[in-house]
């Protein structure tokens, strides 16, 4: 029996298994169609959020408790470009729509590799390797991140105008299915897979992925991983401003507590994916994004514990996460 | 002018001193064995060479250049290989993307890895498995193929035959005797046999200093001094 | 850690037994009501951090779960004293409650994340606190959700309460002070501050603190001597958590009221993160030191802010920023620059300054 689980794919079946499990307790297949659509693409969206916090980890050791920020930076800058664009979002141009929404996502990529390049260099250089006051330098640069946005957006939530192709949803049968949400999804995992050829195919990734189980050994062999940390840091915090901004046009109404909420969603993502691949953190959001869903159906206030739940069960199972880097 | 010159090497690891006073000459070419017991600053010596620790300022001179404060990358670039104790390989890579990091630009020179293969003809057979699926022996030999696939000056090697069958330190023998031929290896052993056969010049560290340094054929005779230095029991 | 006296030690105590003499008198030094609140403030504060201290400063390992032991010891108070009506016996109750509920939750984060990996054990503390203020806000019939829980506190600490009445039958005045139950309540919570204060400054003092020193020095070392440093870790653990929850407890009976704002919010966590920094970790003074002076701060340096952003109201975006609502934003600079400067804090690096010869 665990032979043949092991062969069909180990724990990359278990999002699968929390989809039959769903299916079986939600029992109406149109709410579980929709349900699992919505679990996917915030999976999806959690993961472009989360995949930089574990990479950097794993190559560097270094836990940015401020990466919610960059989450958060994405998700106004998207919302301000795509504010200021309104009048291409609601053209009834597709190719107006298309460049209103994909000026705005790289304006929230661009903002997060400048941000990334500044934290990384001003912040987190000085505290290598000493994990003390690298968590304690984060959270500071956080709490200041926060108040920079509340200064610049207020504190009242703010209205995301999404692009009118990408409003309303796809009906098959009884069946309905919202456009972004299929977007969110597919971005996704475009992300991945371009994440995943990088790591397995070039030469940077070959270091990276080295750099991952063995730092000291990549410079022992000449090659400088300070260096290569910084494009990693850059590229982890890019993405996560890219979660943010499709996060925002999922949610069509932000606050400054965003980036907050999203970081604890993140923090439990990495720790049951394992720290460090990108494998392991797809794994872990899918599953987050999935259990979040049924569960806030089926009982909504138990929704953010359930992934606590499914963290220390996960924890206990496996203490490292479902599929660490190997160290 | 010797290739490597350690002059007064002092290093501390966090509050602890664990060199005081290390000086040695390594000449160009061959094997240069430095002995010593658990605990003695062996690995600490071969660390600081390649600013894995930091050295005391001006203690590290390779070809007359002051490696001290230099970041272990740019170590590396001078021609400098190193084979840890714990033989440093990356588990989770293939065999072949192990030897594809050790090349500066990603292409192996066509002669000198078949030159390599044939000194580990284990690799060619394991070419695209696992690297952490290989044995111990194996993954000693991935090790040393990674630190000669291309052409290095010097090659440090920390204690090569820790934990391995004698049949394989045999052979490891051999393969250090080939590279030896046109390649300086400072090779860190607690082996006295394994050293014995190869090394032609050789020195002593005992708590964190040099206790004794000068040939190895006299030093092979000098039944005293062994057990002195060493406390070996032969 | 040097154990010589320096000049600058004794300053950091002498400043520590001020701030002491300047709490005890509180009430009679500074006759107003909102003095009276900074001091009571100050008193729980300088536990909670101290509390904290045990941990960041003594151990290494950095929890963001401090304020949800704090919290439960709160609400498992408020709880019973809104449904048991005020009396001694709710308060010890969920005293009692609030210690067992952080004992047991401390128990569990420590053991599943403290034998993996330390950064693990500060993420999850993370997760923990943040669904702990979800459940509070959730669960409204037992916590009054976001609104908290108005209640009152045992008679002894009623206003009306006349604790000494002179010939005439009215409170007694000792020096210009009402010998009422609200000072009853402020000497309340100072002797157990104190008392709780003094028993942290013991265990520090312990072999156990030795340990925990030799632990925070070099982990691999004190393991390889034989301490077991995740049993320690988590032990030390559990002993802040619990004594969060009694100052949550001594917080709540003074408040008469608890709410996600006053006992569980994450803003209470950075609190207590700005003020043991600013003190200085692993001193057990740094915390009298960064949480005094931070409670003071957030009282008064407020209304300087918002006099500041008055005045450069016609510049774009500072007003903003000297909004006296940013004023984290200016802490939290701050907390980054002692960070890197100073990570020993006003009272670790005071401690080291003028060696006696």
């Amino acid at each position: 029996m665990i032979g043949l689980i092991g062969k069909l794919g180990g724990v990359n079946l278990l999002p699968v298994a929390v989809m039959l499990v769903g299916l079986v307790l939600i029992g109406a297949p149109s709410s579980w169609v929709t349900l699992t659509v919505a679990g996917l693409a915030m999976g999806m969206m959690v993961f472009l959020m989360a995949s930089g916090l574990s990479l950097v980890f794993g190559l560097m050791d270094v836990l940015n408790f401020g990466h919610s920020a960059f989450v958060s930076f994405g998700a106004f800058v998207a919302a301000s470009v795509l504010a200021g664009l309104s009048g291409w979002l609601s053209a009834p141009s597709v190719l107006l729509n298309v460049a209103a929404l994909a000026l705005a996502l790289i304006a929230a990529l661009a903002f997060g590799l400048a941000a990334g390049l500044f934290f990384e260099r001003v912040i987190i250089k000085p505290v290598y390797k000493d994990h003390l006051r690298q968590i304690l330098i984060t959270m500071g640069a956080l709490i200041v991140s926060e108040q920079i946005i509340l200064a610049l957006w207020g504190g009242t939530p703010i209205t995301v105008h999404r692009p009118a192709f990408l409003e309303g949803a796809w009906i098959i049968g009884d069946v309905s299915i919202e456009i972004y949400r299929g977007f969110a999804f597919a971005l996704g995992l475009i992300v991945f897979a371009a994440l995943y050829v990088m790591l397995n195919r070039t030469r940077l990734g070959l270091l990276i992925r080295a750099g991952v189980e063995n730092r000291e050994m990549v410079e022992a062999l000449g090659f400088r991983i300070d260096r290569l940390f910084v494009g990693v840091f850059m590229l982890g915090s890019a993405l996560a401003a890219l979660g943010g901004a499709m996060w925002a046009g999922y949610q069509t109404l932000i606050t400054p507590a965003l980036g907050g909420e999203m970081m604890i969603v993140v923090f439990i993502v990495v720790i049951i994916g394992g720290l460090g691949s990108i494998e392991g953190t797809l794994l872990g959001a899918l599953m987050v994004g999935l259990i979040s869903n049924y569960v806030g159906f089926l009982a909504p206030k138990l929704a953010l514990a359930s992934n606590m739940i499914l963290m220390m069960a996960i924890l206990m199972w496996r203490p490292s996460g479902l599929r660490p880097a190997v160290k | 002018m010797s290739l490597l010159s350690l002059r007064g090497l002092r290093t501390s690891i966090g509050q602890y001193a664990v060199l005081h006073d290390v000086s040695i000459e390594v000449p160009e070419g061959g094997v240069f064995v430095l002995l010593g017991r658990n605990g003695a600053g062996k690995t600490t010596t071969l660390r600081s060479v390649m600013g894995l620790w930091s050295p005391s300022p001006a203690s590290v001179f390779f070809r007359g250049r002051d490696l001290s404060g230099m970041h272990t990358a740019d170590i590396a670039r001078l021609g400098i290989a190193f084979v840890p104790e714990n033989m440093g390989i990356f588990g989770g890579l293939s065999v072949a993307e192990n030897m594809v990091l050790a090349t500066r630009t990603g292409q192996f020179d066509k002669s000198r890895l078949a030159y390599v293969q044939a000194l580990f003809p284990a690799l060619e057979k394991f070419w695209d498995s696992r690297a952490g699926s290989l044995s111990g022996g194996q993954k000693q030999m991935l090790a040393v193929a990674r630190a000669i696939i291309e052409p290095r000056e010097l090659i440090l090697v920390d204690e090569p035959t820790k934990g391995l069958a004698p049949a394989i330190v045999d052979a490891m023998a051999d393969a250090f005797a080939e590279i030896g031929q046109n390649t300086t290896i400072l090779l860190v052993e607690q082996n006295f046999q394994f050293a014995r056969r190869l090394g032609r010049d050789m020195a002593v560290i005992d708590d964190g200093r040099i206790v004794h340094a000068g040939s190895m054929a006299e030093f092979a005779a000098n039944a005293d001094l062994q057990d002195r230095l060493l406390g070996l029991a032969v | 850690m040097t154990t010589t006296s320096t000049y600058g030690s004794i300053a950091v105590k002498l400043m520590v037994l001020l701030i002491a003499a300047a709490l005890l008198f509180a009430p009679f030094l500074f006759q107003d009501v909102r003095s009276v609140e900074v001091a009571a403030r100050i008193c729980i504060f300088i536990v909670l951090v101290a509390s904290y201290d045990l941990l960041i400063g003594y151990t290494g390992i950095v929890s963001f779960a401090h304020t949800m032991f704090f919290g439960f010891g709160a609400y498992g108070a408020a709880i019973l004293l809104k449904q048991m009506g005020p009396g001694w016996g709710p308060v010890v109750l969920g005293g009692l409650a609030g210690i067992a509920l952080s004992l047991v939750i401390a128990v569990a984060i420590g053991l599943l994340s403290l034998r993996v990996k330390a950064i693990f054990f500060a993420m999850i503390t993370l997760a923990a606190a943040s669904v702990a203020l979800v459940l509070a806000s959730q669960l409204s019939h037992l916590t009054g959700g976001e609104d908290g829980i108005t209640y009152s506190a045992p008679d002894l600490f009623k206003p009306a309460t006349k604790l000494l009445v002179d010939a005439d039958g009215k409170v007694m005045k000792i020096a210009g002070v009402r010998m009422n139950g609200k000072i009853a309540a402020y000497y309340f919570v100072f002797a157990s501050s104190a008392v709780l204060f003094a028993l942290m400054l013991r265990l520090v003092g312990s072999p156990l603190g030795t340990v925990l020193k030799a632990i925070r020095e070099n982990e691999a070392r004190a393991e390889a001597i034989g301490y077991r440093v995740v049993a320690y870790r988590t032990f030390v653990f559990c002993i802040s958590a619990v004594v969060a929850s009694l100052a949550g407890t001594i917080y709540a009976v003074w408040l008469k009221y608890t709410g996600p704002e006053t006992a569980l919010s994450f803003d209470i966590m950075i609190d207590i993160l700005l003020m043991v920094v600013i003190g200085g970790m692993g001193t057990m003074w740094g915390p009298v030191i960064g949480a005094t002076l931070l409670v003071i701060a957030q009282y008064y340096l407020r209304d300087l802010m918002g006099v500041a952003a008055e005045a450069v109201s016609s510049v774009p975006v500072l007003p903003e920023l000297l909004n006296p609502d940013r004023w984290l934003f200016w802490l939290g600079i701050l907390f980054i620059l002692l960070v890197y400067f100073f990570p020993k804090g006003i009272a670790g690096t005071a401690m080291e300054k003028g060696v006696r010869q």
